[in-house]
């Protein structure tokens, strides 16, 4: 028995859609047996994990706060995936939105508040993203560099960047030495009372409905996916693909900056050294569990923010790793590239021996 | 004399692990599959390699369990990209994110603890003699094994059937499959080979570098080796000049933190990324046309 892979004569509709509810409920197995591995009761842990966070309100709130920055950074990968530029450097983006925001914020400090600071904010940490995603971009437009290669350097840059700013010109000087800065006046506001769930999830959701619009109603949508699909085409029909790398990569940098300053000045209230738990890398698994859809990007979001809370949970009532979420994580992302290839192949199970053409080289 | 020669031992040792990552990477590349889970497979290999060399106390098999974790990693990978098709890129980003969180989970228990073996020195004999005899012959033996593996890469790439096989399947997988070469037999084996240099070189970084494990502790370097193949023109020589430029460059920002000029240290330590960027424009625009194996990341199912 060996299995064989036969190409589909076109792409299975079914698949397209199965394929992501497949990978997820091959990694919900897959959890049960690390659980199992683990000496931990296996039902007791999925619940812990999976469902204890859709529970209680609060929590819900807190899906959604975790939820807001992988969606926005997503969405913009989403593009550039489409489009056939490997922007990767996410966390980077993110990481510069969230300076390039601080610096209006503590700026205005004691000075200004109010709507208007809030504003110059979100914009600057846009415009600190679009710039950090612009350099790969630019890089790979002008001198054939790899954008795969110079966005990720760049991630470690700018966390250096966040480091001297919190330890040196940026620290609070009443903060007894921590390396933060001081708590902002002007913050992301929160929607309700009680819980955290802000105007950054809001946000969010009008990103994902005109991300929606862009690339399903939009030429714009249409040349970025003729760009990635099928390059000469584009060429032909005077798509350029310089263009589309500059367009995507500002965009979704603009749009993790936006996640990075909307963090900050949010959930939590200063720059520090570490604010994010990995968003930037989190994002790509997103986007391709949504299928590079910015809704699909809105649903994996979700869920993957429901792997942050729930190994939060675990780790307090189970005493489980909290390096466990990133191997969930990483898994996910694996049964999803995976059951992401029913879609242009039909699997067959062969019985022993050769079997005519397709025999060669399949073993 | 003292000072220079300690600086290049540093130097030695800081580029060995850039060096043995590379030229793995460097084979999975000739080959038409582009890995970028290196990160990962080298964080797998760093973590195994210590986890054993602190249980055995042997420095020897915390490296060959480094090689087998690496192996293990590609492995995976290899069932992705050739057993079923997946995006090479999309398929290594997702190597690097597991490797990254599995590396995490197994070593927890081992954060903070140091291994007290040294890894031997197997010229160790011949370190006293005058001159160079410390510079050349008083390195553990993962330096020589970099420079062994270099050596035979460039022999077997340029001077051997199987050599010239695998560089035929990098151009035209097409080609190479209508001859009848067994096109993804070779790229397992470039790929799992890719891997267990990976693990080396992580196992070079928890048993002999530091020595002791910390999650994350590659700090980019699989990235970095696989910006010095592009460096490299995928030529084994050129990777060699690649890693130690590298190696380097992460030297010369330490030793300048040491003396302590005033420059921020977080400009220092970034020095090494920015220069991958800057070694990666100056080389992506002085080439004149591409060097890169014709069907580097494309994917492969022979239809007939």
């Amino acid at each position: 028995m060996r299995l064989v892979l036969e190409k589909r004569q076109e792409a299975s509709d079914l698949m397209a859609y199965a394929s992501p509810l497949i990978a997820v409920a091959i990694t919900f197995a897959f959890s049960a047996i690390v659980f199992a591995a683990m000496g931990k009761p296996v039902g007791a842990s999925l619940f812990t994990y999976f469902i204890e966070p859709l529970t209680d309100l609060n929590s819900l709130q807190e899906l959604a706060v975790k939820a807001t920055p992988l969606v926005l950074i997503a969405v913009g990968l989403s593009l550039c995936y489409i489009s056939n530029n490997w922007n990767i450097g996410a966390e980077g983006q993110y990481v510069m939105g969230a300076v390039f925001g601080s610096g209006v914020a503590l700026a205005a400090q004691g000075t200004m508040s109010g709507p208007h600071v809030l504003a110059a904010m979100l914009a600057a940490g846009i415009l600190g993203g679009m710039l950090w995603g612009a350099l790969p971009a630019l890089l790979k437009v002008r001198f054939g560099a790899s954008e795969i290669l110079t966005s990720l350097m760049l991630v470690y840059v700018a966390e250096k960047v966040l480091d001297y700013l919190v330890r040196g010109p940026w620290r609070d000087p009443k903060g007894y030495n921590f390396p933060q800065s001081v708590a902002f006046d002007t913050t992301v506001p929160v929607l309700f009372e009680s819980g955290r769930l802000h105007l950054g999830s809001v946000i969010a959701l009008g990103v994902v409905i005109a991300a929606f619009v862009l690339v399903g109603r939009t030429l714009k949508g249409f040349e970025l996916q003729v760009v990635g699909q099928a390059p000469r085409a584009a060429r032909f029909a005077g798509f350029s693909p310089a263009r589309a790398t500059l367009f995507v990569f500002a965009v979704s940098g603009g749009l993790a900056g936006l996640a990075g300053i909307i963090e900050v000045a949010g959930p939590i209230g200063q720059l520090q050294p570490s604010i994010s738990p990995g968003y930037g890398f989190t994002a790509i698994i997103v986007a391709f569990l949504g299928r590079l859809n910015p809704i699909g990007c809105l649903i994996a979001g979700l869920l993957l923010a429901l792997t942050y809370i729930g190994g939060e949970n675990a780790q307090i009532v189970l005493k489980l790793p909290l390096d466990l979420t990133k191997v969930i994580q990483g898994f996910l992302l694996f049964a999803v590239l995976a059951c992401d290839s029913l879609i242009l192949y039909r699997p067959r199970l062969i019985a022993g021996g050769s079997h005519g053409g397709t025999a060669h080289g399949a073993h | 004399m003292g000072l220079i020669e300690a600086i290049l031992i540093t130097v030695i040792t800081a580029s060995t692990p850039l060096l043995i990552a590379a030229i793995g990477e460097l084979v999975t590349e000739r080959s038409g599959v582009l890995n970028l889970g290196v990160e990962g497979m080298m964080l797998m290999g760093a973590v195994t390699g210590f986890v054993t060399g602190y249980s055995t106390g042997s420095v020897v098999l915390g490296a060959i369990a480094g090689i087998v974790a690496g192996m293990a990693m590609a492995a995976l990978f290899a069932f992705l990209v050739l057993g079923i098709v997946v995006n090479q890129v999309a398929s290594g980003l997702a190597l690097t994110i597991l490797g990254i969180g599995l590396s995490g989970l197994i070593g927890a228990n081992y954060t903070g603890l140091r291994l007290e073996q040294k890894p031997p020195a197997i010229f160790g004999a011949l370190a006293d003699l005058p001159y160079a005899g410390k510079l050349l012959f008083s390195h553990d033996f993962f330096v020589y094994a970099a420079f062994a593996l270099v050596i035979l890469v460039a022999w077997f790439l340029t001077r051997t059937r199987a050599g010239l096989t695998l560089r035929a399947v990098g151009e035209s997988h097409t080609s190479a499959h209508a001859l009848g070469v067994p096109v993804r037999r070779l790229r397992l084996y470039a790929i799992l080979f890719g891997g267990a240099c990976a693990g080396l070189a992580g196992a070079h970084l928890s048993l002999a570098y530091t020595p002791f494990w910390v999650t994350g502790m590659t700090a980019g370097r699989g990235w970095i080796a696989l910006a010095i193949v592009v460096f490299a023109s995928w030529l084994p020589w050129r990777a060699m000049a690649g890693a130690y430029l590298f190696g380097g460059v992460t030297i010369a920002q330490l030793q300048v933190q040491g003396f302590g000029l005033g420059i921020p240290s977080q400009l220092m330590s970034s020095l090494p990324y920015l220069a991958t960027i800057v070694v990666l424009v100056i080389i992506s625009r002085t080439r004149t046309g591409s060097s890169a194996p014709a069907h580097l990341g494309v994917p492969f199912w022979p239809d007939r």
